[in-house]
């Protein structure tokens, strides 16, 4: 064995495999040769010490904007994907709302290139269901699946001509890819910022009701189940939608997945109201009621779709608990600091989530709403499952690596995470070029500790926390 | 200038209408450096203002109105949507306490070259302004100067949909200087309520000082979650408030009742059917008056759309207090202006 590294004395989770045990993991040329109890390796080979720590499959992320090409101010994929690793992230999905956008093979193929060149995080790139995402007519879809596309959207542009929907789920099955919807009725949604509720009554802002997100929900599902395409319904954030989607897959006539964002399983539409100055530095939403500050309107916290209600956040997490749900997903969107200080009106929607979405998750698991192997399970099998990846025969076919497990002759992707770490989120610090998140200042437990990519360490906060140069 | 507590000099401003006054005054209270909107200001404070407001309107009857109180100060209006009413009143107040005014508009200035806010309200700030006030499109601008500047005083002329916090003061100003008191007073505010700043500033400023507000108006026209009483939990400010969609019913027993600037473009976004229905189904007028409130003083923010929301001869009768409220505001205008653009003292944050 040339190239390998062990990974000792870690409590291994990997839920594909229900392994949840101290033990090793041993890499060789860039794929798992064994995890379970303690298995030792071949002498020099360099060994990362895990006691303490909680080993498991790479987290995969269904779904991100590098920004690459065209909005390099925002994000390159260099400095994505290495916020990636750095959030524990070994796959990500890139999404083709680019300048220009990834509606045709050349451009996917350069992304492709790109994310080959900063050899951090694996980045699969999602093509566009219309050419320019203007939801006109369908783009090239086969030949971006040819050259490495792992699925349609058009996201941030809901795909809102039902016929057009249709043809491209129709359409897809050829590839065999999901087409990911981000479900926004837009005659319904207009120009809300934030949720309809009583902050924006409150702030005077216009309002997005939960029902614009859940009638094309409800609409992609029967269409799904009309054509028998895949789709998979992009960053879910209301109570509805979760009641949708459980009846949609408990009637089995449609082949539907989801994902939700850690901010909609934490946050709530309070957060847009601002805090206290200075911050508490707690993971609590302001007073809905209380006085106004001169940090209102934070345009921190808006994001599209917008944060829902406690009574939304509590019904995603029973979903993401009992499998309605199959996958967390970050919906990273960074912009630059000049792109949220102006109005609410004026601010581009989005939260920069990598860095921050395990230690955010990780606060269900502290306060008992989620067990750890579950929480690891919509992080890595789930979304492995939704990208057909998941199995040997399965990932052969759709021309990828077998991901989110551990078993032998998987992926060598592998995150070591400190659940006990307590960390205050520090933007400064961020790898991404996105400092826009709420989360400032806020002191999260769960930290990610070390990324390994194709057994290669791609991340170490430790040697990030003494100065030393992060091996690449 | 000495630095001197805002009560003080209040009291050296206008003392020798103050002295007129032959009432016991509680102490004068005001902590704000900046005026946002009322949710953040307490009822000590609004009776602060109002009391100072009563000094101003006093002085205002005299021969000389103008004062020397604000002399070498700067206050600057930056507006970004046209307005009349609200600026004059401002720029006038400014004058009439000697303070030097400087008016900008979006018009011809830097943020048409896009300059940012941000950028636009620091610049005024190096320029030397004590106080800005500002009249913005978008909800919550205030709050992005605000958060921006560290020796200037913003004040609120209105933002978006959001607030209007110096028209609820002269509201309030109006309905104490009518009906002696606010505190059980039923003010029915009359349109469409989910585009209003002024609804939502007279809601704040109404329910800490007691009085029951009553929204009424098309149901496309109200705020949603009051509407559905989605979420009147503990706590709420809005507890009080009474959501009715039927005038009649509003307008029974009513103290005040202050009708709101129907907008041409709600029925283009198809929230109404037509002026016309509209006209009939929730004008405040006459008829109305006389059956169900004969005795209730008549308010409207302005500018009128006469015939539409509020019929002429309620626009001008008797009950109408609408150009008091001009008068009024101008009062208040001044009283704020003295409390904010006088030297800062200690007691602010």
């Amino acid at each position: 064995m040339t190239d390998a590294i062990l990974v000792t004395g870690g409590r291994i989770i990997d839920p594909a495999q229900g392994i949840d045990a101290v033990g090793d993991v041993l890499i060789a040329d860039g794929v798992v040769v064994s995890a379970g109890p303690v298995v030792g390796g071949p002498v020099d080979c360099p060994v990362v010490d895990a006691t303490g720590l909680v080993v498991t499959p790479g987290f995969i992320d269904l779904h991100v904007h590098l920004r690459e090409p065209g909005q390099e101010d925002k994000e390159t994929i260099a400095t994505g994907a290495l916020a990636a690793v750095r959030g524990g992230f070994t796959t990500v999905c890139a999404m083709p709302n680019t300048e220009p956008a990834m509606d045709n093979a050349a451009v996917i193929r350069h992304v492709m290139d790109a994310a080959q060149q900063a050899g951090l995080a694996r980045v699969l790139p999602i093509g566009c269901v219309s050419r320019g995402r203007a939801g006109k007519e369908l783009a090239d879809m086969g030949e971006m699946a040819e050259a490495g596309a792992i699925g349609f959207s058009d996201d941030g542009a809901p795909v809102a001509d039902p016929t057009l929907m249709r043809n491209a789920l129709t359409y897809s099955t050829t590839t065999g890819l999901p087409v990911i919807n981000h479900c926004e009725e837009p005659s319904l949604a207009k120009d809300g910022v934030l949720h309809e509720g009583w902050v924006a009554s409150r702030l005077g802002l216009p309002g997005q009701p939960a029902a614009a997100e859940e009638t094309m929900v409800a609409r992609d599902i029967d269409l799904a189940g009309l054509t028998g395409g895949k789709v998979h319904i992009a960053h879910i954030s209301t109570e509805g939608t979760l009641a949708l989607l459980r009846q949609a897959k408990a009637a089995g006539k449609a082949n539907v997945t989801s994902e939700v964002t850690p901010h909609h399983l934490l946050l709530t539409e309070e957060w847009a109201l601002g805090g206290i100055e200075g911050g508490a530095g707690e993971l609590t939403a302001p007073d809905p009621y209380g006085p106004l500050t001169r940090t209102a309107y934070d345009t921190r916290a808006k994001v599209n779709p917008p944060l829902r209600t406690e009574d939304d956040t509590l019904a995603l997490v029973e979903g993401l608990k009992d499998g309605t749900i199959d996958a967390i997903a970050t919906d990273h969107a960074p912009h630059t600091a000049t792109d949220k200080c102006c109005t609410m009106h004026e601010a581009a929607f989005g939260i920069s989530g990598l860095e921050t979405a395990f230690g955010l998750c990780y606060s269900l698991v502290e306060r008992g709403d989620l067990d750890l192997p579950t929480l690891i399970a919509r992080m890595t099998t789930g979304p492995a499952r939704v990208l057909g990846a998941d199995t040997s025969e399965s990932a052969a076919a759709s021309g990828l690596p077998l991901l989110g497990t551990l078993q032998a002759g998987a992926a060598g992707d592998v995150t070591l995470l400190d659940p006990d770490a307590e960390w205050a989120v520090d933007t400064s610090g961020f790898a991404s070029k996105g400092r826009n998140t709420p989360l400032e200042g806020i002191t999260l437990q769960g930290r990610v500790i070390k990324t390994i990519v194709g057994g290669r360490l791609v991340h170490d906060a430790l040697a990030d926390d003494t100065g030393e140069a992060n091996g690449k | 200038m000495t630095s001197i507590r805002p009560a003080r000099r209040e009291q050296t401003a206008v003392a020798p209408v103050a002295t007129q006054i032959a009432e016991p005054t509680p102490p004068a209270v005001w902590r704000q450096r900046h005026l946002l909107d009322l949710d953040a200001v307490s009822p000590e404070e609004i009776t602060t203002v109002l009391r100072s407001s009563k000094a101003m309107k006093a002085m205002l009857r005299r021969e000389v109105k103008k004062a020397p109180t604000l002399r070498g100060r700067t206050i600057m209006t930056l507006f970004s949507e046209p307005s009349t009413r609200t600026r004059v009143s401002f720029e006038t107040a400014g004058k009439l306490l000697s303070a030097d005014v400087i008016n900008l508009s979006s018009n011809g200035s830097s943020t048409e070259k896009g300059e940012s806010l941000v950028d636009t309200v620091l610049t005024l700030q190096a320029s030397a302004a004590d106080v800005l006030v500002m009249r913005h499109s978008h909800s919550g601008a205030p709050y992005l100067a605000a958060k921006s500047l560290d020796r200037t005083s913003v004040i609120n002329a209105g933002d978006g949909a959001h607030a209007h916090p110096t028209q609820a003061l002269l509201d309030m100003f109006t309905i104490q200087e009518r009906l002696g008191e606010l505190e059980g007073k039923r003010v029915v505010i009359v349109g469409d309520i989910s585009h209003s700043r002024v609804a939502r500033s007279d809601l704040w400023g109404l329910c800490k000082m007691g009085a029951t507000p009553v929204l009424c108006g098309p149901p496309t026209l109200m705020p949603w979650d009051l509407l559905n009483r989605r979420r009147i939990d503990e706590g709420h400010p809005f507890t009080g408030v009474e959501v009715e969609t039927d005038i009649e019913r509003a307008l029974d027993g009513a103290d005040v009742v202050m009708p709101l600037r129907l907008q041409k473009e709600r029925m283009a976004a198809g929230l109404l059917p037509s002026v016309r229905e509209y006209a009939r189904m929730w004008q405040v007028n006459q008829e109305r008056l006389s059956r169900h409130c004969p005795q209730a003083v008549v308010m409207h923010p302005g500018p009128m759309n006469e015939g539409v929301e509020i019929s002429p001869d309620v626009a001008h009768g008797a009950a109408s207090a609408v150009e008091e409220q001009v008068t009024n505001g101008l009062a208040v205008r001044m009283a704020l202006l003295l409390i904010l653009a006088a030297p800062h003292g200690g007691d602010h944050d």
